[in-house]
């Protein structure tokens, strides 16, 4: 028997926008699996990295930051990942990566990281862009003042990667190789005393017997706890023991962070001029030059302009013919199962359901690839901190970071590729605000229910002052109603729910880059695939669920006088054409029949009260709830529903005919503009979308957003098309 | 004199004399290196979006109008 024998870890650790993310790819190739870290939305990637002689090692990525100090859950991965705090395993080895172009801001990092006492190897990344920043490094004099082994590399050429993976191989043979221990020693008695108390209070499961780490979490505690953070795990004893030597100190005019912070910053300059040499280059550099016009106030927001409305376009335009043909294809297959199938209830799931359901994943992944390729692309050459930087005013102002800009506006295109956008906001509270709001912006698939209902019920013929036609002006309503509603749920959200202490802006604004192909690539494949594996099953499984509501119960006894007409029309009916309306106006209306007696049915009937001051009657009841497979199934449900075929789109004059002429029992027609209005107001509020609260599944990894997301856009758009109604019965509407 | 960091001109070099503002900014912009008694430049501002872009250590930042103004620079 084999003993099985733990692959040795090794943690990827970094600054932001040092390029971690390209060398942890370069290292490992394109195969790492994404997992979560416990308790927070923070992805928690693993790749294999192979060692000379096939030796095998997991790389596991920590999220990027400029200190290991922490103020919420997130943050705290960090130091939980480099120093194996409970949950997590300590790594066996810690791979820091540099930007060797801002040397002295990522040295702080190294300095606390070597302090913990992890063994360290310090990849000195960027080393090809050197030369034109007039710097010059002297790697052997670095490697002496860490104390640890540094090798330079360059995750855009390859360049030093084969020397790093030796060098990891060493030290995991001898981690004594990467921990010379702490290299900012405090001089200062009181500020030693200070932290040899706390040291005191640092728990055994933290600290694993090591002095040194015991040290330096006393450190980082003094760094991290206060009245106000988010921190899971901090004993008791060891807040009260910070919060009273901070007051100590307070009182004696003391602060200990800054103590901190300024002798790792004492030790680091008074090192720099060893081996940093800079030589003015006496030119403006590419990235200024570039950002005289990128940032100019008004050629530079014309462009931010101008790339928007690519994006923008690409998504709401050119996606669609691709979308088109999958929809295409995927109809081709759920005819060609029923054909395998037949029309029994088994094949009708398999392809209705099933089949469908999986039709409908697919349909989201060009939208998902051209946002991700334009992500990808404004990230990799540095434009994306510049759109957060362009927008962080009006963002700020209704509570929302710079950076979910492009979710927003993709909204406007369809709400899941948007909500898995969100990934770019390092803040979990940022990226949750957003996909609380994202889904009420209009999407395209809102689009063909406001185009059936303003066809069918006003006066599109019409011009307002004789020249603005109704029907194109009732459309921009709409499109304002939406965004002014998700502007005032943010600003709301974001002051209540969602309150999160301001913090402070610190943006990077990091150079201008050719873009990484590969890392582009990746990116769209790895947001596809987890989108079609994670989110996918979420939707297949509400498909087949709305299936079952929808064709339930089943009964072959009632199919049978359609057959029986069917088989009366193919012998009497002589005429082709003829014979071959008749009977597709068989099937619709045994679709309809069908329909009529679903569950989906039942309940609208049982509902009607409930759907009734909206001005809905239980047919609308059916057409809201099968629109929760999406909305635009709206259009085809109310075609089975009224017995004109589900096939019918939103320029069918057959439904917009029968919808005008259905009349309630009292005899007044069903479809007034007024119920018309409250239908739109409801579309464009309701969560009416299983594939949205899917993609919110998918990042939140919990149940628990998704259902709130659900539960209040539901109970806002029902009042505000109880309001639309009963406030235009009182008015007089009609 | 000391005046605030988002009074000044682009292409200044200015050195920080005091940070305001709560504990935990203070302490996230001085591990950032902007500590008192460290020189900055003020790149440039953006308007727009209410931003201003510095130099640190040989490393760009930017911070809010806002923000800045917790800032207390003197000239060099």
């Amino acid at each position: 028997m084999v003993a099985s024998v733990r692959l040795a870890r090794v943690a990827i650790a970094g600054n932001p926008n040092t390029g971690k993310t390209t060398i942890f790819n370069r290292l490992t190739g394109a195969r790492a699996k994404v997992g979560n870290y416990p308790g927070v939305t923070v992805d928690r990637e693993v790749g294999m990295l192979t060692l000379a002689g096939n030796r095998k090692v997991e790389l596991i990525d920590v999220p990027g930051t400029y200190s290991l100090s922490a103020r919420s859950r997130e943050e705290q991965i960090a130091i939980q990942a480099v120093c194996g705090l409970p949950p997590l395993e300590p790594p066996d080895a810690v791979l820091l990566v540099v930007d060797a172009t801002q040397l002295p801001r990522n040295l702080y990092l190294a300095l606390q990281l070597i302090e913990t006492d992890a063994p360290v190897v310090v990849a000195l990344n960027m080393i090809d862009a050197l030369e034109s920043n007039g710097l010059e490094i002297d790697r052997a004099v670095l490697a002496r003042e860490l104390g640890v082994p540094v090798v330079a590399v360059s995750g855009r050429t390859g360049e030093g990667l084969d020397e790093l993976r030796t060098v990891v191989a060493k030290m995991l043979d001898d981690p004594s190789r990467g921990r010379p221990g702490a290299r900012w020693r405090i001089e200062d008695g009181v500020l030693d005393a200070d932290v040899r108390t706390v040291t005191k209070f640092v728990p055994e499961t933290w600290h694993r017997g090591s002095e040194a780490r015991a040290r330096a979490l006393a450190l980082w505690s003094l760094l991290s706890i206060d009245e106000r953070d988010e921190l899971a795990d901090a004993p008791s004893d060891l807040r009260a023991s910070v919060t009273s030597r901070r007051r100590f100190a307070a009182a004696a005019g003391r602060e200990i962070e800054s103590e901190i912070i300024r002798g790792r910053y004492s030790w680091i300059d008074a090192r720099t001029p060893l081996f940093i040499k800079q030589r003015p280059t006496g030119k403006v550099s590419v990235t200024d030059r570039i950002d005289r016009v990128l940032l100019h106030p008004l050629v530079g927001f014309a462009l931010f302009l101008l790339v928007m409305g690519i994006v923008f376009q690409s998504l709401f335009t050119w996606a669609a013919p691709v979308m088109d043909a999958i929809d295409a294809l995927f109809a081709t297959l759920e005819s060609g199962t029923m054909a395998v199938l037949g029309d029994g209830w088994f094949g009708d799931l398999v392809a209705r359901g099933f089949v469908r359901g999986v039709g409908v994943v697919f349909v989201f992944l060009p939208q998902i690839l051209m946002l991700f390729f334009f992500i990808g692309l404004m990230e990799d050459t540095g434009y994306m901190a510049r759109v957060a930087f362009m927008m962080d005013r009006l963002m700020k102002s209704i509570g929302l970071h710079g950076r979910a800009f492009v979710p927003m506006l993709s909204g406007f295109a369809c709400a899941v590729p948007a909500i898995l956008a969100t990934r770019t906001m390092e803040r979990q509270r940022d990226r949750l605000l957003t996909m609380l709001v994202v889904p009420l912006m209009t999407c395209s698939a809102r689009l063909p229910v406001y185009t059936l209902i303003i066809a069918a019920l006003f006066a599109t013929h019409d011009k307002v002052f004789g020249f603005l036609p109704v029907a194109g002006l009732m459309m921009v309503a709409m499109y304002v109603f939406s965004t002014v509603v998700a502007l005032v749920a943010a600003a709301i959200l974001g002051r209540t729910l969602l309150r999160a202490e301001r913090v402070p802006l610190i943006l990077e604004m990091p150079p201008y880059r050719v873009p990484h192909w590969p890392s582009v690539l990746r990116m769209m494949w790895t947001k596809s695939r987890t989108f079609v594996t994670e989110a996918g099953k979420v939707i297949v499984v509400c498909s087949v669920v709305m299936w079952f509501f929808l064709r339930f119960p089943w009964s072959d006894a009632d199919a049978r006088p359609f057959a029986d007409e069917r088989s009366a029309v193919v012998a009497t009916v002589v005429d082709e054409s003829a014979r071959v309306e008749r009977l597709a106006d068989i099937d619709h209306r045994e679709e309809s029949a069908r329909l009529d007696g679903s569950f989906a049915a039942k309940v609208g009937r049982t509902i009607e009260p409930v759907l009734a001051p909206l001005g809905f009657d239980w047919k609308l009841g059916i057409g809201v709830m099968g629109a929760f497979v999406a909305r635009e199934v709206f259009i085809g449900t109310m075609g089975a529903v009224y017995a004109v075929g589900s096939d019918a789109d939103e320029e069918s004059t057959a439904l917009r005919d029968r919808m005008r002429s259905e009349k309630r029992p009292d005899g007044t027609p069903v479809y007034t503009p007024l119920v018309g209005l409250s239908v739109m107001v409801f579309f464009a509020l309701a969560c009416q979308c299983m594939s949205t609260l899917a993609a919110v599944k998918r990042e939140t990894q919990t149940w628990r957003w998704p259902l709130f997301l659900f539960v209040y856009m539901g109970v806002l758009a029902y009042a505000a098309s109880f309001a639309v109604y009963q406030g235009g019965k009182l008015l007089g509407a009609t | 004199m000391a005046v605030s960091l988002d009074t000044i001109d682009p292409g200044t070099a200015v050195r920080l004399v005091r940070i305001g503002g709560e504990r935990a900014f203070r302490c996230r912009l001085m591990e950032l290196g902007l500590l008192p008694g460290t020189a900055v430049r003020m790149i440039r501002r953006v308007d727009v979006g209410g931003v201003l872009e510095l130099e640190v250590r040989g490393a760009r930042l930017s911070v809010r109008h806002a923000e800045a103004r917790e800032l207390a620079v003197e000239p060099l």
